[in-house]
């Protein structure tokens, strides 16, 4: 499958878990997704940590404002309704609980539910930015990734080994091949990748896998 | 009562040394003009607070470039490859504060606390070394305030009593930052007279202000 079908899957998954109503945080990269598979009868308000409630799509050729942007840094518009503040407040919302969803990229997630995203050590260190934040206060935390990496390595592991953006903090983990929820008992594949099999999955993760009854697909 | 100042005489009361916070998230709600007078001077050695380091040549990322910052407190230097090559070749020192623990830990400072318990970053290496609490089952660690002799913030109006409001998500670290210096200086594109500003938009209170620099003055 063309990567961006993939990318397209994944954020229709997750879209999926969503609610009418819901404040969502999503992170740089494949999680902005998200925002382009949210069904038309329903609203999602987007909160993005640089200081918006209601960020928008991105605006026009032209109409861009450098003081409307994502945390990426790219341009985005407010929808009516929208609310600006500062950071202060921003990060109470998160921590507080008050956001319903943050959707993350990761490097590695484990079967604790931990997430590493921050650093390779002697790599690649952008930081932390506001994602230790988010993992530690919104209510639903779901890692968006692949499955494996770029040597067909499992990315779901059984102990994360890179320095950990959350401890135990993750609910839900959605691929390019499965959609596997986080659960006091483990890991639980909810729904497999069309054009996989259970088989396929169980065989590219390192973690272990609780498989119920009934497995459910998507696409 | 803050004092209206040029851009030149704010960046001269710094020193060789000194702590600074500069506010923005990704130059939106960057002093930049203050950026570029300080880097017109001769001053060093700086230690840096701030949400990013922007980029290389936008926002903050102009201190680093000019090589005028020695170490940060920082979130996020992913956008800025010169803040990568310099920490990495071990020539700038750094600490990776969680974004928003970095506003708890300046607002600390600002609002005479002594620190706040955090439950961001518990089982991580951000917890390391740090003495803890449990409070209602859960987990916190202590984290202290963070504090500077100067704070360099942006807003889109000021009065001259200092009350400011900010354009729209340039707002960020601005207000936090306005309390946790000493010093608080302020860049702005307008000045108005006192009691244009209607007292339900003010944002940040003109108490926490100390100079006003109106951009390119």
């Amino acid at each position: 499958m063309e990567k961006q079908n993939k990318r397209d899957m994944i954020c229709r998954r997750i879209a999926s878990e969503l609610k009418d109503g819901d404040y969502c945080n999503l992170g740089i990269g494949l999680p902005t997704g998200v925002a382009d598979h949210i069904p038309s009868d329903m609203r999602v308000y987007f909160q993005s940590e640089n200081g918006i409630l209601g960020a928008g799509p991105r605006p026009e050729s032209g109409m861009e404002d450098p003081d409307l942007i994502n945390a990426g840094g790219g341009p985005i518009t407010a929808i009516p309704g929208a609310s600006y503040f500062d950071s202060f407040w921003s990060f109470s919302m998160i921590r507080g609980g008050h956001v319903d969803m943050t959707v993350l990229g990761a490097l590695q997630v484990d079967q604790e539910g931990s997430i590493a995203n921050w650093m390779i050590p002697g790599k690649l260190v952008p930081g932390i930015g506001g994602a230790m934040d988010l993992v530690s206060g919104a209510r639903q935390v779901v890692a968006a990734m692949e499955h494996t990496d770029k040597y067909g390595k499992s990315k779901i592991l059984k102990k994360c080994n890179l320095p950990l953006t959350g401890h135990r903090v993750l609910t839900m983990i959605v691929t390019d091949m499965a959609a596997i929820k986080v659960t006091d008992e483990g890991l639980v594949l909810v729904d497999v990748a069309e054009g996989f099999t259970v088989e396929d999955v169980i065989k590219a993760t390192d973690a272990d896998l609780i498989i119920p009854d009934t497995v459910g697909l998507f696409n | 009562m803050p004092q209206i100042i040029t851009g030149k005489q704010a960046a001269m009361m710094l020193r060789d040394n000194d702590r600074i916070m500069v506010s923005g998230f990704l130059v939106s709600g960057c002093p930049e003009y203050l950026m570029e007078c300080i880097v017109a001077t001769d001053v060093k050695n700086l230690h840096l607070v701030g949400i990013s380091t922007d980029y290389d040549d936008r926002g903050v990322g102009k201190l680093i470039t000019a090589e005028k910052v020695k170490s940060l407190q920082v979130s996020h230097i992913g956008t800025n490859k010169t803040t990568q090559a310099l920490y990495k070749s071990g020539k700038l020192d750094i600490e990776f504060v969680p974004q928003g623990i970095l506003m708890e830990r300046i607002r600390a400072a600002g609002a005479g606390l002594g620190g706040i318990f955090s439950p961001v970053g518990v089982g991580t290496d951000v917890a390391e070394g740090k003495e803890t609490l449990e409070e209602n089952g859960r987990k916190f660690i202590l984290e202290r305030p963070i504090r500077a002799r100067v704070s360099f913030i942006k807003a889109k109006t000021a009065d001259k009593l200092g009350n400011l409001v900010y354009s729209k998500m340039s707002r960020n670290s601005n207000p936090v930052m306005a309390m946790g210096s000493e010093i608080t200086i302020v860049e702005v594109d307008e000045i108005v007279e006192t009691g244009e500003i209607d007292p339900e938009k003010v944002v940040t209170p003109g108490i926490f202000v100390d100079y006003i620099v109106r951009k390119g003055e």
